[in-house]
């Protein structure tokens, strides 16, 4: 990744990045974590893509999609699933669903797994292996932020994750 | 009948598998797997569903292992063909009930099936008889790194492989045991014993039917999370579990035998005489005079090499079976019917039990 982003509403440096395409226009906003919890995008409930975007970008589109992602302005991109999808069936409706529908998937997660964080197989394709390689160097580098910064839960939660990283990373790297 | 070429072909683990053990009757590991950029089968339309088996069916052809396959469309299959490939565990009843656009590949040796379009996209299964976790586990990775080199997976690093459903994220595998059983129930232990496999995060069903009810006191024991854990920890960790409920078998057995072997002794004869002899027989009496039988094998009341076709008929005393091998449908009461004919024809050459090495034994 580039050089630090910084947040869009106050200028701290960010670490939630949003993303929506309509139309083919892409429209990115970087926040920094308060920014992120005070306007709600960690909070399943309360979490409306739209609402933020016309707040940051005065003017901005906020149509797409089927009529009821408005409610929560959560709707996936790929295949136009919605939180109310996925509450009626129990199940997603493509790969990118995990990614846009996001802050309601993963609390599901606590109650049905051992933890969040995969290990073991990863695909041997060069593909994932360059965003590992790349997800591990920006771990290391924010780990040695909250260490200077002594952030100690923040260097642990780090640490753990670059274990579970490179074990995946250390799989091997040709079919059998 | 489009899937008589399988029945046909001589199989591994489906009738006529070669040298079973006591208690473990079977190993399975599944994989769930998905394209990128395609909506779940759950989501897609039929459309988008005939492209997306277009995709895995021409990538699973190609694997090696798949040489020669069997390539079956759901909707080509009568209600009955598809009855008799889940008794073989070939499909599952959620693929059987699938709408058009599903299928199925089956290996040409029947150990490894294919489900495409089922709740994900692709559902790679290896089953192989007895306990082999390692070999079965080697097979089915293979075949996914085969897959891998022709389709492009969902999968992220933080969620593993991404799944229709989230209980299936991760490492997308399901890996199970297929355990035989009858001291443990005629005990009354399984209570205990489900409820202690339970607190260690592991399933346990009967396998044709629900919870302690099991028909032929065969249980499938399986994990249930798949992400937070590798596959190989997942897979230790069913075994030690494993071996300690095979133990807790043996020892009931044991306790059966010293403290009430006339009992258990009056069972197996009656059992061995119902088969040879009965006229009308419903699957859950065929299964608990088979699972005798079995036992008879393992505590040398029979030859060793009767195990085999003891698991055989498991799965051909099944309603399907049944049907097929009468070459079309019956309703229940001459099944039964046809289900004593095809046993006492199976049993004609069974040797007599031989009750002298039970005392022996003992």
């Amino acid at each position: 990744m580039g050089e630090a982003l910084h947040c869009t509403i106050c200028g701290k440096p960010a670490t939630v990045h949003l993303t929506q395409i309509i139309k083919n226009q892409i429209k990115k906003v970087d926040l920094c974590e308060d920014c992120a919890q005070s306007n709600g995008v960690t909070d399943p409930e309360g979490f409306s893509l739209a609402e933020l975007l016309t707040k940051t970008f005065p003017g901005a589109e906020t149509e797409g999609g089927t009529g009821d992602e408005s409610a929560t302005g959560l709707v996936c991109e790929q295949c136009g699933y919605t939180p109310k999808d996925l509450k009626k069936s129990g199940r997603l409706g493509c790969a990118a669903c995990y990614e846009f529908l996001r802050p309601i998937v993963l609390p599901l997660l606590l109650n049905l797994h051992k933890s969040q964080q995969h290990r073991g197989k990863v695909p041997f394709r060069l593909v994932h292996r360059v965003e590992l390689k790349r997800e591990i160097d920006n771990l290391e580098q924010k780990l040695q932020k909250a260490i200077s910064g002594e952030d100690f839960e923040e260097a642990a939660r780090c640490r753990d994750r670059l274990g579970a990283l490179r074990a995946q990373l250390a799989t091997p790297a040709v079919s059998t | 009948m489009q899937i008589l070429p399988i029945l046909e072909t001589p199989a591994e683990v489906a009738p006529g598998a070669s040298h079973p053990g006591p208690i473990v009757l079977s190993t399975r590991v599944r994989l769930a797997r998905n394209l990128r950029s395609f909506p779940f089968p759950g989501w897609a339309k039929e459309a988008q569903r005939r492209d997306i088996f277009a995709r895995c069916a021409n990538a699973t052809t190609e694997a090696p292992q798949m040489k020669r396959a069997f390539t079956l469309d759901i909707s080509a299959l009568d209600d009955l063909e598809k009855q008799v490939l889940v008794e073989r565990h070939l499909i599952s009843r959620e693929l059987s009930a699938a709408s058009a656009g599903a299928g199925v590949i089956i290996s040409r040796d029947q150990s490894t099936s294919v489900m495409i379009n089922e709740e994900d996209h692709l559902r790679l299964q290896v089953l192989r008889p007895g306990f082999q976790f390692k070999r079965v586990w080697k097979q089915v990775d293979a075949l996914d790194n085969s897959l891998e080199e022709h389709l492009d997976l969902a999968f992220s690093s933080e969620l593993g492989y991404l799944t229709a459903c989230p209980t299936n994220l991760g490492t997308g595998m399901r890996a199970s045991v297929m355990m035989h059983l009858p001291a443990l129930v005629l005990g009354s232990q399984m209570e205990k014993v489900i409820r202690a496999v339970n607190q260690l995060g592991l399933a346990v069903r009967g396998l044709f039917g629900e919870g302690s009810e099991a028909s032929g006191s065969i249980f499938q024991i399986s994990n249930q999370q798949t992400l937070g854990e590798s596959e190989e920890e997942i897979l230790k960790r069913l075994a030690s579990v494993l071996q300690t409920i095979v133990e807790q078998e043996q020892n009931a057995r044991a306790k059966l035998f010293e403290n009430d072997s006339p009992k258990l002794l009056d069972k197996i004869g009656r059992a061995y005489g119902t088969v040879r002899n009965a006229h009308v027989l419903t699957s859950a009496e065929a299964m608990n005079c088979l699972s005798l039988l079995r036992l008879a094998a393992d505590l040398s009341l029979l030859p060793e090499a009767e195990r085999v076709n003891v698991d055989r008929l498991f799965i051909e005393c099944q309603p399907g079976h049944v049907q097929l091998a009468a070459r079309g449908a019956l309703e229940t009461e001459k099944r039964d019917v046809a289900r004593a004919r095809f046993l006492r024809e199976q049993m004609a050459a069974l040797p007599p039990l031989n009750f002298n090495s039970a005392f022996e034994k003992n």
